[in-house]
């Protein structure tokens, strides 16, 4: 075993007290059930009234968040086209699919994101107000963590293009200038407003030096004397190389031209061209990427990160991925400047700018809430082909874990169960047994989700469980003497012992009340009458029952006696079909041959000796005893009758 | 098909209706109610999708439906149907069957009438009764009929407390739909193929006439009548094949389909232009058959992710190709003569579709993946 990540976290149950009483607990798929024991902490058993509540723990409580089951829906979409992207896109398409891909989770997220921030401001309750907060905030945690992955190991950005897509990321994550901007220039006189040269600094720090200068103008034209150093300072911001993306310019060139740029801000700040300025001099000072200058800024950089890629882009524009994770550590140790000590999100992003997947995976898995977020970087990071050699000390690998774990918390809810078939699907050592498992659960109130359920067993050939659902419809059927139901179950499961049982119920219904009820499934039964011999008794009886109907007496008795010579019928039946053939005896024209009457009377005789002698008989089976020697005396006075009158017919019909 | 609207609602959507445009009156559709399964809590819900022209409040975006009201609903939304402007019928799972009402003016909905036991097993040998699924309800005011797992058939009627007649047993296995034909018959279809017609004026339990899919017995689903002519109907079953009847002649359906790889769990005639109809399946796709005769170079027009259809089987009715120009293009059976040409509505396919409807040129579908659709370009 590996030594623990991380201080087991700790929950009080409300009502329990696992102080004076024992606990027991029990696992379930995604949650626990806990409750209070009669034991005390000596383990001895008291009569004192102990908490009467069982209590069911959920370990993920934002998969019952309304708006999260909107991500966990959309991005299902998403996951599923991820699987196909293997056979359809190679090479270079592949890489721009698999970015796109994760935009668009990127999208659900925001989208889930503002969501519920439009919720935390309509609520009403404070408390419920705070909980939608912390979901936003751990939204946009995930949107931050997701971003960075995006960029170091999907798109894997080369040294230049790679700053660029830093900085959209940090000012992607900073959007406060925004308001502030709208703020300022809006006022009557901006350049008299107190966030001014706020806001001025901040763009530059983000490194928008467009919008940087043009509000920089509007200090110029209310303040002439200083209108000389806001140009000057202006055209240091214009003249900035940056790398554009439709420019051809080599690495080496623009390094060049930034290094002249950079001596060039430089002299400026040698010279004293803005000593009469501070707040001017101070942006020269950011823009050649003083670290005190920057760190004096402290509070509008918010945090470290947004100070490495400020730093970086006025000290090192063409930072190699390579040299990137040391940068970010000197920049986190000066940015926090000991005082205080990274928390599990800064862990988690200098492990991404070390390139170190794992422990990027892991430190997420322990710090968020739910298995939503690794599951699915996982997964596309693992469609990158980055996470291939990976293998853990149990299971499958990593992959397969996250996505196990994930399914199994969809299969804990009542109502997300369908989304983790589809996951399960994905994991190609575990997945099925794990659906296997699942899938039997599900409770099943209704016939239609039996079919939904029962369409995802069948779609991946699990016949044992479309076996164990369709017994479990027909027994409720059963239960709920629907017999016609249960029949129809038992024959989709192929079912033999069942159906026998089922048919035994419809031949003893119609022993009691002396005809059959759910005709319209007895007379369409079809090739499945094949499935048990007990139904195939059944539906060839109907059909006698149907031909004596239709006066067709000649295929009723060979029917009647083929039933019986076929040892399709049941012994105990043998009594109710030759009574049945009493009639045919006794109609005018003679129906049984002289030969299927020897088989009559063989039957007859069959089940007559076998019977064996009773010791004591009681008054009421003397009785029963006396119906039935009077049926079989006149069974065999009719059997003689018809032997008579079959002779001489077929004597007369061979002599003609 | 340009505009496709998606919406995420947080619930499985088991039905949606289009509430009705009074008669005569030249407005759209623009509202429609959704009922929500599998949920620890159930919804009844009405949506707008009008007043796009000025963006809501709440910022939705503009050609977005917006709910309007929702009422919590005990068990499974079966089935739901509007029984007039204000009024839907909902059917449960708890076997109980319910009319809502719509208050417009504070966009509220309410219990207006329910028989919470419409539907019920009576156990062996015992006198406590469960409740059974209530899996249909179809209305035509004043009337109401409702269909179970039970194989009950139940008439109601909005101003009676209870129901002015019961069919028990009607069949042996479970009913899955019921329309009605021509007054006061009714047709219903079940778990082993067949068909049954109804005749409310006839007494016992037996059914006017019994249609059923030879062989293998495979369940139906859905049906639907033609909506000119009476006597077509079409079907569509746990194969996902589309078949289509002549209730006039003949026990066996006029012609079978090949269509969803999976239960076909809705089909619907284009109210106003029938030669259109629209299904929905459990594989996650939602078609529409185009059979109109009016194109002729229709045979070669496929569109993207269409198929065309491959007749199994040709009916009885071939003498009634005679009558082309008066029968309906459903029934005739000569498959080089009339494609169906056949479009596939949703972009990729997704978890199942379980139910949509039409109404002039708009259309709305709901998923298990908790997204309703709606287009309001139907035919452009």
């Amino acid at each position: 075993m590996e030594e623990l990540d991380g201080e087991p976290t700790v929950t009080f149950v409300p009502g329990v007290n696992s102080k004076k009483k024992q606990m027991c607990f029990d696992w379930g798929p995604g949650e626990l059930l806990v409750c209070e024991t009669s034991f005390n902490n000596k383990g001895k058993s008291e009569m004192v009234p102990c908490c009467p509540f069982i209590y069911i723990i959920r370990k993920d409580v934002g998969v019952y968040s309304q708006i999260l089951r909107k991500l966990f829906n959309e991005s299902h979409g998403i996951f599923v086209g991820l699987q196909r992207i293997e056979e359809e896109f190679t090479g270079k398409s592949r890489k721009a699919q698999l970015v796109r891909v994760s935009k668009n989770y990127r999208s659900v997220i925001r989208a889930c994101m503002e969501e519920m921030h439009q919720t935390t401001i309509a609520a009403n309750d404070p408390a419920s107000g705070r909980q939608f907060s912390s979901q936003v905030s751990i939204l946009s945690v995930m949107e931050l963590i997701w971003n960075l992955c995006e960029i170091l190991f999907i798109e894997v950005a080369p040294a230049g293009p790679l700053l660029l897509l830093l900085l959209d990321w940090v000012r992607l994550h900073v959007c406060e200038v925004d308001t502030l901007s709208a703020d300022v220039l809006g006022s009557e006189n901006p350049s008299k407003h107190e966030g001014f040269w706020k806001l001025v600094t901040v763009l530059v720090l983000q490194g928008r030096l467009d919008e940087a200068r043009q509000v920089l103008s509007k200090e110029a034209d209310a303040n002439p004397p200083s209108a000389g150093m806001c140009r000057v300072l202006g055209d240091l911001m214009r003249t900035m190389p940056i790398l554009s993306p439709g420019n051809t310019q080599t690495l080496t060139e623009l390094e060049l031209r930034w290094q002249h740029w950079h001596e060039e801000c430089g002299r400026h700040l040698q010279d004293g061209t803005f000593a009469s300025s501070p707040p001017l001099e101070s942006l020269c000072k950011v823009m050649l990427g003083d670290e005190a200058a920057l760190l004096a800024h402290k509070d509008l950089l918010s945090n470290w990160y947004h100070f490495l890629v400020t730093r970086l882009l006025y000290s090192n524009p063409t930072v190699k991925p390579i040299d990137l994770h040391f940068y970010a550590q000197s920049s986190l140790d000066l940015f926090l400047g000991g005082e205080s000590s990274p928390e599990p999100l800064d862990n988690i992003l200098m492990a991404a700018f070390e390139f170190d997947i794992h422990q990027v995976i892991k430190e997420c898995s322990i710090a968020l809430s739910n298995w939503w977020f690794v599951a699915h970087l996982t997964d596309l990071l693992d469609h990158c082909r980055l996470l291939q050699s990976h293998n853990l000390y149990f299971g499958s690998n990593m992959r397969e874990f996250l996505l196990l774990e994930y399914a199994s918390g969809l299969f804990a809810h009542h109502s997300l169960w369908q989304l983790g078939v589809d996951y399960f699907d994905c994991c190609p050592e575990l997945g099925r047994a794990s659906l296997e498992l699942h899938i039997e659960r599900i409770p099943l109130n209704t016939e239609q989700k039996a079919l939904k359920v029962l369409r995802v067993c069948e779609q991946r050939q699990m016949t044992e469980q479309v076996r164990s659902i369709c017994k479990i419809l027909a027994m409720k059927a059963v239960r709920n003497n629907r017999l016609g139901s249960a029949l129809s179950w038992s024959i989709r499961a192929r079912d033999a012992a069942f159906a026998t049982l089922v048919s035994d119920r419809f031949l003893r219904d119609y022993c009691e009340r002396g005809c059959f009820s759910d005709l319209d499934l007895i007379d369409n039964l079809g090739p499945a009458m094949m499935l048990s011999d007990r139904l195939t008794f059944l539906g060839k009886y109907r059909e006698f029952h149907r031909l004596y109907g239709e006066k067709r007496f000649v295929e009723a008795a060979s029917l009647l006696l083929s039933l019986m010579t076929s040892q399709i019928a049941p012994r105990s039946f043998w009594m109710t079909l030759l009574t049945d053939a009493l009639p045919l005896l006794e109609q005018k024209q003679v129906i049984f041959s002289a030969e299927q009457t020897y088989e009559l009377m063989r039957c007859l005789e069959d089940l007559t000796s076998g019977r064996p002698a009773r010791a004591e008989p009681d008054a009421q089976r003397l009785e029963e005893d006396d119906v039935e020697t009077t049926k079989v005396e006149m069974l065999r006075l009719a059997l003689a009758r018809n032997l008579a009158r079959a002779i001489v017919r077929e004597g007369s019909l061979g002599g003609s | 098909m340009e505009e496709l609207y998606a919406k995420f609602v947080s619930e499985k959507i088991s039905k949606t209706r289009w509430r009705p445009v009074p008669p005569g009156s030249l407005q759209t559709a623009e509202t429609f109610a959704t009922g929500s399964w599998d949920n620890e809590e159930n919804h009844v819900s009405l949506w707008s999708i009008g007043d796009f022209g000025n963006p809501d409040s709440d910022g939705s975006l503009e050609g977005d439906h917006r709910l309007l009201c929702d009422i919590k609903h005990h068990g499974d939304v079966m089935d739901l149907q509007f029984f007039d402007q204000e009024r839907i019928v909902a059917a449960s799972s708890t076997g109980c069957v319910t009319i809502f009402l719509h208050h417009p003016n504070n966009q509220t909905l309410s219990v207006s009438q329910q028989w919470t036991t419409a539907h019920y097993h009576t156990g062996p040998g015992s006198p406590s009764y469960c409740s059974a699924p209530c899996t249909g309800v179809v209305c035509d005011n004043p009337e109401i009929v409702t269909v179970g797992e039970d194989g009950r058939i139940n008439l109601f009627r909005a101003d009676h407390k209870e129901a002015v007649r019961t069919i028990d047993n009607a069949d042996s296995s479970t009913l899955h739909a019921v329309t009605f034909l021509r007054t006061p018959e009714i047709l219903t279809v079940n778990s082993i193929g067949q068909l049954k017609i109804w005749d409310f004026r006839q007494q016992g339990n037996e059914p006017s006439q019994i249609l059923s899919l030879t062989g293998d017995r495979v369940p139906l689903h859905c049906v639907d009548r033609h909506p000119n002519q009476q006597h077509v109907v079409a079907t569509g079953g746990q194969d996902g094949m589309l078949s289509i009847w002549d209730v006039r002649q003949g026990t066996m359906p006029v012609s079978l389909l090949k269509a969803h790889e999976a239960e076909m769990w809705e089909v619907h005639f284009h109210p106003s232009n029938p030669d259109h109809l629209f299904t929905c399946s459990e594989d996650g796709s939602l078609w529409h058959w185009d059979a109109s005769t009016d194109v002729p170079e229709k045979s070669s027009l496929f569109h993207q992710g269409g198929r065309t259809s491959t007749f199994l089987s040709h009916g009885i009715n071939h003498q009634a190709n005679a009558h082309q120009s008066l029968t309906s293009s459903w029934l005739s059976t000569d498959p080089a003569k009339d494609r169906i040409e056949i479009t596939s509505l949703l972009p990729s396919r997704t978890l199942s579709v379980n139910t949509l409807d039409v109404l002039g040129p708009c259309l709305v579908c709901g998923t298990d993946a908790e997204a309703i659709y709606v287009t309001r370009q139907l035919f452009s």
